[in-house]
């Protein structure tokens, strides 16, 4: 049999979208770990989400089993994705919907821009979503004179404090109730300048603030957590009520979904619906489920618009290691419990998935290089491995794509890095046992114990001493020990 | 029983008191010890900074040296994870099969000290004594990826003498990570901070732990406080006895104090 090779899949295009930050993780997270409130913040509301969900997952006598069912299930997705999203369009088109393919954030804007055009609007409300976040629709949309308005509580808050989400489900996680006050006394018109910062009178201020705007806006966009292609059902599932607002109120409801939402039948959606609230929010069931099959004629948007997303996903479904970071579900459980995450929060990652996931996913779609620092931003200590509700090895990818960056590195590059060539030097002395008793007598030699090393070892002497070197090394000490 | 010891580069080069007394302390329970001398480095922390193909050759060696022992022993729950769960990737990686084959052989045979001690030997006195206030850091490696559980717990409350104080959030990382602690300096920094606040808050006098590598961060930062808490790693502990503690008298602990 002859193969012709047709290339890799294109990764997500820069200059468009959210995927990539202005400067590399270690630089960010420097200036973030400096901030005492956000760090506190942080600390508080990762701990207390990891507390609620390791209490209600604890409940769970089948969790173990739950996990490996969903891992399977897109295990099983991910092998037939090209199958399973032509019957996904089958069955939608078939229920009254229309289903559009995009191949990158910049077909997908210009796709949801022209169907919002279309229907003579200037104004859209949101269902929080990822992938819009992404592929940057609010941008775009704007740039076409079309005001998109977040109606997620938290989506909201950093809408309209400018700022960027730093966390999957609590976009808005990084701030306090007190900081969230400020901006809604700041930026939300008509707002009672009495507000105070009890979470019921913010929730409360949002809810007038948000009413006019479910009752007067003709276009939803949305997001999708899952689409059964069996039956062509699109899923959204939420906490507030205000996606459910937006999802049933409006004429014409567009949904963006990354290609690797699907799941084949309906009873998967029963695995899923188990494992994501306990992992995500800490609760039992979720709050608001909706879920809309095409059009019901008379009943909810009469126009229903489906636009499959690529945007670099093939590329991560090509990487035999690398392609279980799509099975994520997005329930930020690895975010919750990861201690970098912890400190540094999620805009020190860049992109909009931020944290253990974010470190294997926005990599892969970007291309590592455009990433490059992201896969390194992880001690490694597999607590996200751990909390992950489909079992997603993050450890192991994170240091796959570590190689996969050195690959390219040594590809684009004549002479090899400094740290390559240390690297190929330490491992040739290790393979040879006396120059290796040689070298650790020359180190115990040479170095002084205490406190300044010169890079890139300063990075460890800043912050803690070096430990003595030992009178003699182990092997020494044996076969002194074997002669006598 | 017959026992090869696996010392890791870093207890050979760095921390030689861990190794000693892990000696120390299966002789002790009667067994003999034997140090094959080929053996170097285990290849982690290629392979962890994306260096697998230069590992490809401490692989092939490690697997080498260690295929001709029923029972190995290493005093690092980091290096027996690696040898567990990398070192058939990296071979396989490199389409060698047979190797992947006989790294995973060599897998099976490879035991962190507590699980030796717990599970093959089935021992969880082992007679020690240490009358000091300690508090236990669950490594990572040795907690997510080996699942050592409580075994290390279960040798420290039989110690005499010893004051075993619970370590609060415990199962967070110390912030190590191999070169992360390099080139993530200030998160490691940030996450070390906390790890310390901890063992300062358990007012122990010596903080254990079952790697070397994680009680060089922990030790590193709680010497540069001059906080006075020694780091000390689980097998010195477990070798000492009334007689004695471990060591050869001029052993050091890792603020280069000579004890």
């Amino acid at each position: 049999m002859t193969e012709t090779f047709l290339g890799l899949p294109a990764t997500a295009p820069a200059g468009v979208g959210n995927l990539r930050g202005d400067e590399p993780f270690p630089v960010a997270a420097r200036r973030a770990l400096a901030d005492a409130q956000l760090r506190r913040n942080l600390r508080h509301a990762t701990g207390t989400i990891r507390a609620k969900s390791a209490a209600v997952i604890g409940e769970v006598p089948d969790w173990a089993e739950l996990r490996a069912a969903g891992r399977a299930i897109k295990s099983d997705t991910m092998a037939r994705l090209p199958e399973l999203l032509e019957q996904l369009e089958a069955a939608v088109t078939a229920a009254g919907g229309t289903v559009h393919w995009a191949t990158d954030a910049v077909e997908a804007n210009r796709i949801v821009t022209d169907l919002v055009r279309a229907t003579g609007a200037d104004r859209v409300m949101k269902v929080k979503s990822m992938a819009t976040q992404e592929i940057g629709l609010n941008e775009a949309l704007e740039a076409a004179g079309i005001e998109p308005v977040e109606t997620d509580l938290a989506e909201l808050i950093v809408q309209l404090g400018r700022d960027r989400p730093s966390h999957i489900l609590v976009p808005a996680i990084h701030r306090n109730r007190a900081e969230i006050r400020e901006v809604f006394l700041r930026e939300m018109p008509g707002v009672d300048p009495a507000l105070t910062d009890e979470p019921a009178a913010l929730a409360a201020a949002a809810r007038r603030h948000l009413r006019e705007t479910f009752l007067s806006t003709k276009v939803a966009v949305s997001g999708a957590n899952f689409a059964v292609a069996e039956t062509g059902t699109l899923a959204v599932v939420e906490s507030e009520g205000n996606g459910r607002m937006c999802l049933t109120l409006p004429d014409t409801l567009i949904t963006v979904m990354g290609v690797e939402k699907v799941i084949p039948t309906w009873d998967d959606l029963g695995v899923f619906l188990q494992l994501l609230p306990r992992a995500s929010t800490g609760e039992r069931m979720n709050p608001y489920t909706s879920m809309w099959t095409g059009v019901t004629p008379g009943d909810g948007p009469q126009q229903v618009h489906l636009v499959l997303l690529d945007n670099g996903r093939s590329a991560v479904l090509a990487d035999e290691v690398g392609r279980q970071a799509l099975h994520c579900i997005r329930c930020s459980a690895c975010l919750n419990v990861c201690p970098v995450y912890e400190r540094t929060g999620g805009h020190a990652y860049g992109s909009v998935y931020p944290g253990p996931i974010g470190a294997v996913l926005s990599p892969q779609l970007t291309g590592v290089e455009e990433n490059a620092s992201l896969p390194y931003a992880s001690s490694l200590c597999g607590a996200c491995f751990d909390a992950c509700p489909v079992m997603i090895d993050i450890p192991s990818v994170l240091v796959h794509l570590r190689a996969r960056h050195v690959a390219e590195q040594r590809a684009a590059h004549r002479t090899p890095s400094a740290e390559a060539i240390a690297m190929a030097a330490a491992a040739y002395t290790m393979d040879h046992p006396r120059l290796y008793a040689a070298a650790q007598r020359a180190a115990g030699l040479g170095r002084v114990a205490g406190r300044a090393l010169p890079p890139p070892l300063s990075g460890w002497t800043a912050s803690r001493d070096v430990p003595a070197a030992p009178p003699q090394t182990f092997r020494q000490w044996w076969s002194q020990r074997s002669r006598s | 029983m017959r026992i090869a010891l696996f010392v890791t580069c870093l207890a050979d080069t760095l921390f030689p008191e861990a190794a000693k007394a892990t000696v120390r302390l299966l002789e002790r329970l009667g067994h003999q010890v034997v140090f094959p001398a080929e053996q170097t480095c285990c290849g982690q922390m290629h392979v962890n900074t994306g260096y697998p193909d230069d590992a490809l050759r401490l692989v092939r060696r490690h697997v080498r040296t260690f295929a001709p022992y029923d029972v190995v022993v290493a005093p690092s729950g980091s290096c027996v994870g690696s040898v567990r769960h990398q070192h058939a990737m990296v071979a396989r990686r490199a389409g060698d099969e047979p190797l992947a084959s006989r790294a995973e052989e060599v897998a099976r045979h490879t035991y962190e000290l507590s699980e030796l001690l717990v599970d093959v030997l089935g021992v969880t006195d082992v007679g020690a004594y240490f009358p000091h206030r300690v508090t236990y850091h669950p490594t990572c490696h040795s907690l997510r990826m080996l699942r050592v559980g409580d075994r290390p717990l279960r040798l420290l409350r039989e110690v005499r003498g010893l004051d075993l104080v619970e370590l609060p959030q415990a199962e967070q990382c110390c912030g190590f990570g191999g070169t992360f602690a390099v080139k993530n300096a200030d998160t490691s920094t940030a996450m070390l901070a906390d790890k310390m606040r901890h063992v300062l808050a358990t007012q122990a006098d010596v903080c254990t732990a079952g790697d070397a590598s994680c009680l060089m961060h922990i030790g590193g930062g709680l010497s540069r406080l001059r906080a006075g808490v020694r780091t000390v790693h689980l097998a010195e502990i477990l070798a000492s006895t009334e007689a004695g503690p471990a060591g050869d008298r001029t052993g050091r602990n890792v603020e280069g104090v000579a004890r």
